[in-house]
């Protein structure tokens, strides 16, 4: 990898170009998208991507030529006739809301289509475009500024980011309690609605500014999965939106050098990478993450069955007649598995149980911490006879669940309602 | 079937498709899983790729196969994302459509980098859709694919109508209800991938959502959705192949089922706009004009059986009008024979008082109800009825008079009507206060 890196053809002034395009593209996408993702309408971008082309069809078809206001103009005016429409529909007709996204989406694009064949004609508008773009010919149509050649795609694409960053710091507070709590929103006093239509128009604005350099699936992908992505990283709005960015510049770097590497689409790969870093971190999130989730099931089943060891020693030995535990009986028990093993070499390791004579036995360490899991039990089942008047054989069943999850406040609290000398609804004694 | 010209070829195929579409689509709509159809649009072109440079040809049977499994992938990774993650269903929606496209994508260039023949422009006809590609074979595959559908949906009719509309209690019945999701969702997988090279990624979803949710405007029963969805259908294949010839057949298509789709918006018998703008006018004009009876009413009602002319101006004063709409229905009133107007002063005939007692009556009726049973206060009462006693229904209002009458406080017939809960416009409360809007 670090010889590819360092390859000089690589870092040639359009690689470069295309990097920053990309990065400036998919900032400005990741910025609004996290929004989106956050209020659950994720798919209004993939809608809005489409839909914004029959502005753009139209725009086109009044000026025939490719003047970026009047496009930009039919763009926003798009995105919210599909915002309007589509509420419009599941409101009054009442049309399911994923199916009125559907309708208004597809028909505005198909309009889009047909406009562009029949109606443009100077202008080469290629619709494999729309899907892919051209990312890669982006660097050659450039503009003299101050005596630099800039890419035409910059100079359309950096205005939107800087407007997006603008408004997002501008409304910062009233998007945030809008996106968590609408009806709060509401009762504080700035329009929900109002809100969400300007989120749409800046999202409408964002994908046809985006249009032409990355195509709609770059679009679609980075409005949604770099805040998808950010999204499983961290727990606050804040830190979601830079980390949005950071994937979002991240997958424009990493998809230029593994596309000129592989020699393919640019703006493809960068989804691809994009992809991938939103599968690495739903297995590697810290918080959040596969693995994580995994450890700690696994950790709460440990603990559970080790508890349930303890606990069964304990009545074993109550039972003063009867035999001795063997490990085979005890693991067959405890439901098999590898979980008892494991569970009984660490119970063995910290000096809770040992192994005499092939039989499972307590030591005082073991017998302790056992004595105030049965308490927990048989607390409970007293309490679920005596508060709720559930009948006794009813009762092993839950207090078995919960007895893991009852700890020394709880256990108190149940001590001051109950009487534990008379011992537990079966008869038998509730131990210290 | 071998001596069709491609034109209808092109036109029998997107029928097809589009009667296939709606019956799935029907179920996809009911579900509220409309964008699955868009969705596995996108995601199956990986797999029509891979399979391509597995097979090394464009037989539409391999790369549909292809397309199926790369789908079915991209579905059972969103179950996981959405069960084990905190990502939301429409989130993951979009992310699976959209890298998934975008691996297609990648792919799609390596093999247009590879090709040296030069026909991978079939491929392309996976993204844009070419019905001109229609060849003999694939109208059979549709034809096939379409009986198998229709055969599913009719064997399986009742379980997808108890999970449609009640998969709690179809759930709580015992039905497996996964299973029959699955079956339904992949019968909306095959009839999405086998339209894919007919009319593309985009217009495929589109297929799949706009005559469900059209058949859905015009009615309530499922066997009825199912049979004009696939109506839809068929109309949108013929007739987006008929008028657009010389433009891209796919986006015609979508655009006649979308323009089916608006129509029915606007027309159709209960859920249409027109048709509910009119119901709610109608409701608005008898609202209206039971609240100008009652006021007419209230003014002469210390005079009766007398019926004195009453001046047009202290009928304005005695609630607010809108002018027009008063001129309106007093016209409309004097053509009913209930009332005639004089210049300035209205006097309403015999069979006009009668009208107005028994509007009256209903009105106070429901006073009385809400006083007793509502514990309603007096000066609220007057304005709550005014809102509801146009909407009950006869057998209430009946139920009402017994009511009152087992409690001997309903005056027999009509010209004793029950006094009047509160102080009248006339005794100088009411009027004031602006009245009942």
């Amino acid at each position: 990898m670090s010889t590819l890196l360092m390859a000089s053809e690589l870092w040639h002034a359009d690689g470069l170009w295309i990097i920053a395009i990309g990065a400036l593209t998919n900032t400005a996408c990741a910025l609004v998208g996290c929004f989106l993702v956050l209020r659950r309408m994720s798919m209004m971008g993939d809608a809005l991507s489409h839909s914004v082309l029959a502005g753009l069809a139209v725009a086109f078809a009044m000026t025939q030529s490719y003047s970026i206001v009047p496009l930009f103009i039919g763009a926003i005016a798009a995105g919210l006739l599909t915002t309007f429409l589509t509420q419009t529909l599941h409101q009054y007709a009442r049309v399911p809301s994923d199916a009125s996204m559907g309708v208004v989406f597809t028909s505005m694009f198909a309009l889009g289509v047909i406009i562009i064949k029949k109606f443009v004609t100077g202008v080469h508008f290629d619709i494999a475009c729309v899907y892919e773009g051209a990312l890669g010919l982006t660097p050659f149509f450039t503009r003299e500024i101050a005596g630099r050649e800039i890419p035409l795609a910059v100079l359309t694409i950096a205005p939107v980011l800087l407007l997006n960053i603008g408004v997002l710091s501008l409304l910062w507070k009233e998007w945030k309690v809008s996106s968590f709590d609408p009806a709060l929103a509401t009762t504080m006093g700035f329009s929900a609605t109002l809100l969400h239509y300007v989120l749409m128009a800046l999202v409408a604005l964002t994908t046809v500014a985006s249009f032409e350099a990355v195509g709609s699936i770059l679009v679609v992908a980075m409005l949604i999965v770099p805040a998808a992505t950010a999204h499983q990283l961290s727990d606050r709005l804040a830190p979601m939106v830079i980390v949005a960015a950071a994937v979002a510049v991240l997958s424009s770097f990493l998809g230029y050098v593994i596309a000129e590497y592989r020699n393919t689409n640019y703006a493809a790969m960068m989804t691809v990478v994009a992809g991938a870093l939103y599968a690495l971190a739903v297995v590697f999130s810290p918080r959040h993450g596969l693995l994580t989730t995994l450890w700690k099931n696994i950790q709460l089943s440990l603990r559970v069955v080790k508890e349930d060891l303890l606990a069964m020693l304990y009545r074993v030995e109550e039972l003063e007649a009867a035999q001795p535990l063997t490990p085979a009986a005890a693991r067959e028990a405890l439901g098999g598995g590898w979980l008892p093993l494991v569970a009984a070499k660490m119970l063995q390791r910290r000096g809770r149980i040992r192994l005499e004579n092939n039989a499972v036995q307590l030591t005082k360490k073991g017998r302790t911490a056992a004595r105030k899991l049965v308490r927990s039990h048989r607390l409970w089942e007293t309490y679920l006879v005596e508060y709720l008047g559930l009948p006794l054989d009813h009762i092993h069943e839950p207090a078995h669940r919960v007895e893991h999850f009852i700890d020394e406040r709880i256990r108190g609290k149940l001590e001051e309602e109950l009487d534990a000398s008379a011992g537990d609804p079966h008869g038998r004694e509730i131990p210290e | 079937m071998i001596g069709l010209s491609l034109y209808y070829k092109v036109m029998l195929g997107t029928a097809l498709l589009g009667g296939m579409a709606g019956v799935a689509g029907t179920f996809a709509v009911l579900r509220k899983r409309s964008l699955v159809g868009d969705m596995l649009a996108h995601t199956a072109l990986p797999g029509v790729c891979v399979a391509f440079m597995v097979l090394g040809t464009r037989s539409m049977i391999g790369l549909s196969v292809g397309a199926l499994i790369s789908g079915l992938i991209a579905i059972a990774m969103m179950t996981v994302v959405v069960r084990w993650t905190r990502t939301k269903e429409d989130a993951a929606i979009g992310i699976m459509l959209s890298t998934f496209f975008g691996l297609g994508i990648v792919l799609l260039t390596d093999i247009q980098h590879s090709e040296h023949t030069g026909n991978q422009s079939g491929l392309d006809s996976y993204i844009f859709g070419e019905p001109g590609n229609m060849l003999t074979s694939d109208l059979i595959t549709l034809a096939a694919i379409a009986v198998v559908v229709l055969l599913l949906v009719f064997a399986l009719f009742k379980e997808f109508k108890l999970v449609s509309f009640d998969s709690d209690f179809a759930l709580s019945q015992g039905w497996p209800i996964a299973w029959l999701d699955y079956v339904m969702m992949a019968a909306v997988a095959v009839v999405t991938i086998v339209g894919l090279p007919i009319v593309g990624v985009i217009l495929m979803a589109a297929m799949i959502i706009l005559p469900a949710a059209t058949a859905r405007l015009w009615t309530n029963r499922l066997h009825t959705m199912v049979l004009l969805a696939s109506m839809f259908g068929v109309a949108a294949g013929v007739l987006g192949t008929w008028l657009g010839r010389g433009l891209p057949a796919g986006p015609a298509i979508v655009l006649v089922a979308a323009s089916i789709f608006y129509l029915s918006l606007l027309f159709a018998p209960q859920r249409g706009i027109v048709s509910r703008l009119w119901g709610e006018s109608q409701l608005r004009i008898r609202i209206a004009r039971e609240h100008m009876l009652r006021s007419l009413y209230e003014i002469v009602e210390t005079q009766l059986p007398e019926i004195p002319p009453v001046k047009l101006a202290t009928l304005q004063q005695y609630r607010h009008w809108r002018p027009w709409l008063l001129k309106w229905l007093l016209d409309r009133c004097e053509a009913n024979e209930l009332l005639y107007e004089t210049d300035d002063a209205i006097t309403l005939t015999p069979l006009g008082v009668r009208r107005a007692a028994e509007v009256t009556k209903t009105h106070r009726m429901w006073e009385l109800y809400m006083l007793e049973y509502a514990g309603v206060a007096p000066r609220q009462a007057d304005k709550a009825a005014d809102h509801v006693e146009h909407m009950l229904p006869e057998s209430l209002l009946l139920e009402l008079e017994t009511k009152l009458k087992e409690q001997g406080r309903l005056p027999t017939g009509l010209d004793a009507l029950p006094e009047s809960p509160h102080a009248l416009a006339g005794d100088g409360e009411h009027g004031s206060s602006g009245g009942p809007r």
